[in-house]
C-alpha cells in the first residue's frame, strides 16, 4: 500500500499547515496513547510519572513528532531513511510493532480534533498510509 | 463481565446523548470506506463508491451511516449486556453479511476519529479512553458469534 504522488503531496501540505501545532499535537498523541492503551506504559517504567499529560510524556510525545516531521521529508525512500532509527528500535527499545499502529490512530485523532477541515477524508487516508509506511520502515531492522 | 466505572457509563451517556446522528454516522462510514477501501466489498448495491468524492456525495451511503450509530443505542442502553444485546446481529453478520469481524475494529476507529472532528479539545484523553473501551467490547460481541 504504497503512496501515489498525490498523496505524497498531501502528506507534505498537511504536515506543513499542521506544522505551528505539531508539539501540541506530539505531547497530546503519546499522552491518549497512554491514556487509551494503558499497557503502552510499560515500556515508560524509568519515568517517575507516565500517565497522560504528565511532563515525561509531553516532552517524548514532541520527540517523537519531530521524527515524524523528518520523516515526511524522507517519504521517497523511508525504509533508507530510517535505517539508523530502525536499529535503534529494533536493538535498543524494542517496542512490539504493533504500538506504532496504536500511536498512529492517536495521532489521526489529535489532528483530526486541531485540524477537523482540514483532515478531510483524502487527507485522512494519505496520512494514515504514510504512518503505516513508517511504522514498516522502523520495523524494517526486527528481523 | 465488563466492569464499568461511574465516569465511563456517564461518558458513553454523555457522548450519545449530545452527538449529532445525521452528521457523526455518515461522516464514520464515509472515512471508512474511504480509508479502508477494502470494506466497499459490502457494500456492493450501493452504486457510485470509486472515489471519495462519488462515496462523500452517496446518499445510500450517509443513510447506512445513520443506521448504523443507531444500531450503538442498545448497547449504550444496556451496558451490563452488550454481548448478550448483539448475540443475533452477530449472527446477521457472520451469516447473511459475511463480514470480516477485523472491519467491525476499523469502523470504530473512524467513530472516533469522526467524533474528534465534531468535538475537538472536548474529546478529552479520558473521554476518547471511554468511548474506545465501549466501542471494543461492541466490537467483540458483534464478533462473538462468529463461526
Amino acid at each position: 500500500m504504497s503512496l501515489s504522488s498525490k498523496q505524497k503531496a498531501a502528506v507534505k501540505d498537511f504536515f506543513s499547515k499542521m506544522s505551528t501545532r505539531s508539539d501540541d499535537i506530539g505531547a497530546e498523541a503519546l499522552s491518549r496513547l497512554v491514556a487509551v492503551y494503558p499497557q503502552t506504559k510499560s515500556y515508560f517504567s524509568h519515568w517517575k510519572d507516565a500517565s497522560p499529560g504528565s511532563a515525561p510524556v509531553r516532552k517524548h510525545g514532541i520527540t517523537i513528532m519531530g521524527g515524524v516531521y523528518d520523516a515526511v521529508g524522507k517519504i521517497d525512500d523511508l525504509k533508507g531513511g530510517l535505517l539508523s532509527l530502525s536499529e535503534l528500535h529494533a536493538f535498543m527499545l524494542r517496542v512490539d510493532p504493533v504500538n506504532f499502529k496504536l500511536l498512529a490512530h492517536c495521532m489521526l485523532v489529535c489532528m483530526s480534533m486541531i485540524f477537523p477541515e482540514e483532515f478531510t477524508p483524502q487527507v485522512h487516508v494519505a496520512v494514515d498510509k504514510f504512518l503505516a509506511q513508517l511504522a514498516l520502515a522502523l520495523a524494517e531492522k526486527y528481523r | 463481565m465488563v466492569e464499568w466505572t461511574e465516569f465511563e457509563r456517564d461518558t458513553i451517556k454523555d457522548i450519545f446523548s449530545k452527538i449529532d446522528y445525521d452528521v457523526v454516522g455518515p461522516a464514520a462510514l464515509t472515512r471508512c470506506l474511504v480509508v479502508y477501501p477494502w470494506t466497499r466489498r459490502y457494500f456492493g448495491n450501493f452504486g457510485a463508491l470509486y472515489n471519495a468524492e462519488a462515496i462523500m456525495g452517496n446518499e445510500m451511503v450517509a443513510n447506512h451511516g445513520k443506521k448504523v450509530l443507531h444500531g450503538l443505542d442498545r448497547a449504550v442502553k444496556n451496558m451490563d449486556h452488550i454481548k448478550e444485546s448483539y448475540c443475533e446481529l452477530s449472527q446477521l453478520h457472520s451469516d447473511q453479511f459475511h463480514v470480516d469481524p477485523d472491519n467491525f475494529r476499523l469502523l470504530a476507529d473512524c467513530l472516533a476519529i469522526a467524533i474528534a472532528t465534531q468535538w475537538g479539545s472536548a474529546f478529552t484523553p479520558d473521554i476518547q479512553a471511554a468511548f474506545q473501551k465501549f466501542l471494543s467490547v461492541v466490537v467483540f460481541s458483534l464478533g462473538s458469534q462468529y463461526h
